[in-house]
């Protein structure tokens, strides 16, 4: 513990850089995964052909990304944008099934109901499928934030700091409690960063909450009947 | 006025769901499709909104061809019914009556104020207008689908299997309903259905589709009871058999109607009865038992 309390600044700033480092890859993903993923749920051959390629960019192992993306962008090796850019291809990756099924799962009744009354391609893309694609979203960003705030840490290995620092630090210099810091910061800014999702998801779908509930209160009330 | 002019309909897959069909569908009066399944009802329907676009023919609203109208512009003032109403489930029953009318740029609060006037006149109350489609009951739905169908005031609107999914005595009570604002709002209906007994009280024109997409036949009810014209036509109305095919029996105390099985159906009476099912030539001298759910 005393360790803690003497590095209390170099562990606030390895977290502020963590968190620097995990926001922008979530985002990127987010945002270019939903016209991959609309795109995806539109044609079954889209869909096979951004999923299969989405399968076999998650199975590259991040550390081999990590040294091979300041080559193709030619970046320098410590440049904290690599770690960016690789966890936003894992991103992107996870997210796009996420996208894919989200879309899917729009029915084909509402999509027509919209056309019927007047909604154009794009008002009805902005209006009704993006948000009715809101809780399968919700639920992919919050798998992909969860691993982008864990695969930050392996940006340590190469020299990019975050809190994975503590990690390396602490294994080299046989320091414990740095380590076990270092794991509860991360879990502390996961369980955070899913926290807001959720918040933010309860906030724009009210009507996916009422539904919820309305599907509990169903729940009860049938096994309420059976029993 | 709708005027279908030798209209085909074939999908690219190659189904042909419609095959040179024309008719007239008058203004302010109800046109009901009645037929089987796969009969081309919905293409056609779909057809009037540019949903769909015949392969070849014209169709004519007030004279207007609508290939040449943008179709986007063109539903939003048709209205539109369907079969498990359609209503977007992520907006309030308010919001989705309000939809057509702040597609077409009109104010929010105003769109509101107007789509909780059409909830009364659907007969929905308005305690449940800040619900979500998914906490109302399978008829309070289809009667925010009217609602959403007439908030923007359209002459015409369409209107596809909307009480089918209803169980019969809401179905009932929709058709009085439906019955009841078309006399209030005169709109030009064309609706479609299964459901023969549904066609005959809606409509005051009823065409009957068989297999294929062939009109078997169109007219009032009273002219394609009276007058089957094919033995399709007369079967599938059930002329010949259950409530339609009644007689009169003379008992002690006057004269009833029975049906086919010698049940009694009705009383034969000397006035019309029932004037608000006097939609033009449906006037009737048989006080119907059937009919009589309607007046729940
Ligand atoms: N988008 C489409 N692509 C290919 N075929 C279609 C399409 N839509 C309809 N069809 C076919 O066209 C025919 C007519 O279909 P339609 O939906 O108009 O029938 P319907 O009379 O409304 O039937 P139902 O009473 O079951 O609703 C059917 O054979 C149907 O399979
Ligand atoms: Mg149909």
């Amino acid at each position: 513990m005393a360790w803690v309390w003497s590095n209390l600044e170099q562990i606030w700033g390895l977290v502020l850089s963590h968190i620097a480092l995990s926001v922008p890859p979530i985002i990127v993903g987010f945002v270019l995964s939903i016209p991959l993923g609309y795109w995806a749920s539109r044609s079954r051959l889209a869909r096979s052909v951004l999923l299969s390629i989405g399968g076999v960019l998650y199975t590259i192992p991040s550390l081999a990304l990590l040294v091979v993306v300041p080559v193709i962008l030619g970046t320098a090796i410590l440049a904290p944008s690599n770690v960016v850019f690789a966890l936003s291809i894992y991103a992107v990756a996870i997210m796009v099934r996420s996208s894919a099924d989200a879309f899917s799962s729009v029915s084909d009744d509402v999509r027509e109901s919209a056309t019927a009354v007047g909604y154009s391609t794009w008002q009805r893309f902005f209006a009704v499928e993006f948000p009715l694609a809101g809780p399968v979203l919700l639920a992919g960003i919050r798998v992909v934030s969860v691993s982008t705030v864990s695969l930050v840490t392996v940006g340590s290995v190469i020299g990019i700091s975050s809190l994975g620092n503590l990690f390396t630090d602490g294994i080299n210099r046989n320091i414990p409690a740095e380590i076990i810091v270092g794991i509860v910061c991360v879990l502390l800014i996961a369980a955070i960063f899913d926290l807001i999702l959720a918040g933010v998801g309860r906030l724009l779908l009210p009507w996916n909450r009422s539904a919820a509930s309305l599907t509990r209160a169903a729940e009860r009330a049938s096994t309420l009947v059976t029993q | 006025m709708i005027e279908f002019r030798n209209v085909t309909k074939r999908f690219p897959d190659g189904t042909l769901a419609v095959e040179d069909f024309s008719l007239v569908i008058p203004s302010r009066k109800t046109t009901v499709f009645v037929g089987s399944s796969g009969s081309g009802k919905t293409t056609l329907l779909r057809m009037v909104n540019r949903m769909v676009d015949p392969t070849s023919g014209t169709i004519e609203i007030d004279g207007e061809d609508t290939a040449a109208l943008n179709p986007v512009a063109l539903r939003r003032r048709i209205g539109y019914v369907m079969q498990n109403s359609g209503l977007l489930p992520h907006l309030t029953v308010i919001d989705n009556a309000a939809t057509v009318p702040v597609l077409n740029g009109v104010p929010k609060n105003e769109a509101r104020a107007d789509a909780l006037r059409m909830l009364d006149t659907v007969g929905l109350d308005r305690s449940l207008a800040e619900r979500y489609p998914s906490q109302l009951s399978g008829g309070q739905q289809q009667r925010v689908g009217v609602a959403r169908g007439l908030a923007a005031d359209p002459n015409i609107l369409l209107m596809d299997e909307p009480f089918g999914a209803v169980d019969p005595i809401v179905r009932a009570e929709l058709q009085v309903e439906l019955l009841r604002l078309q006399r209030e709002l005169g709109k030009t209906v064309v609706f479609v259905t299964h459901d023969i007994d549904e066609a005959f009280l809606l409509g005051d024109q009823v065409v009957i589709f068989e297999q294929g997409g062939r009109v078997a036949q169109i007219g009032s009810p009273t002219e394609i009871l009276s007058d089957p014209a094919t033995d399709f036509v007369a079967h599938f109305i059930g002329a010949e058999r259950g409530k339609r095919a009644l007689s009169i029996r003379s008992t002690d105390r006057g004269e009833i109607l029975v049906d086919s099985e010698g049940r009694a159906a009705g009383l034969l009476v000397d006035s019309v009865v029932g004037a608000q099912y006097d939609a033009g030539p449906k006037s009737r001298s048989v006080s119907n038992k059937t009919s009589q759910a309607g007046d729940a």
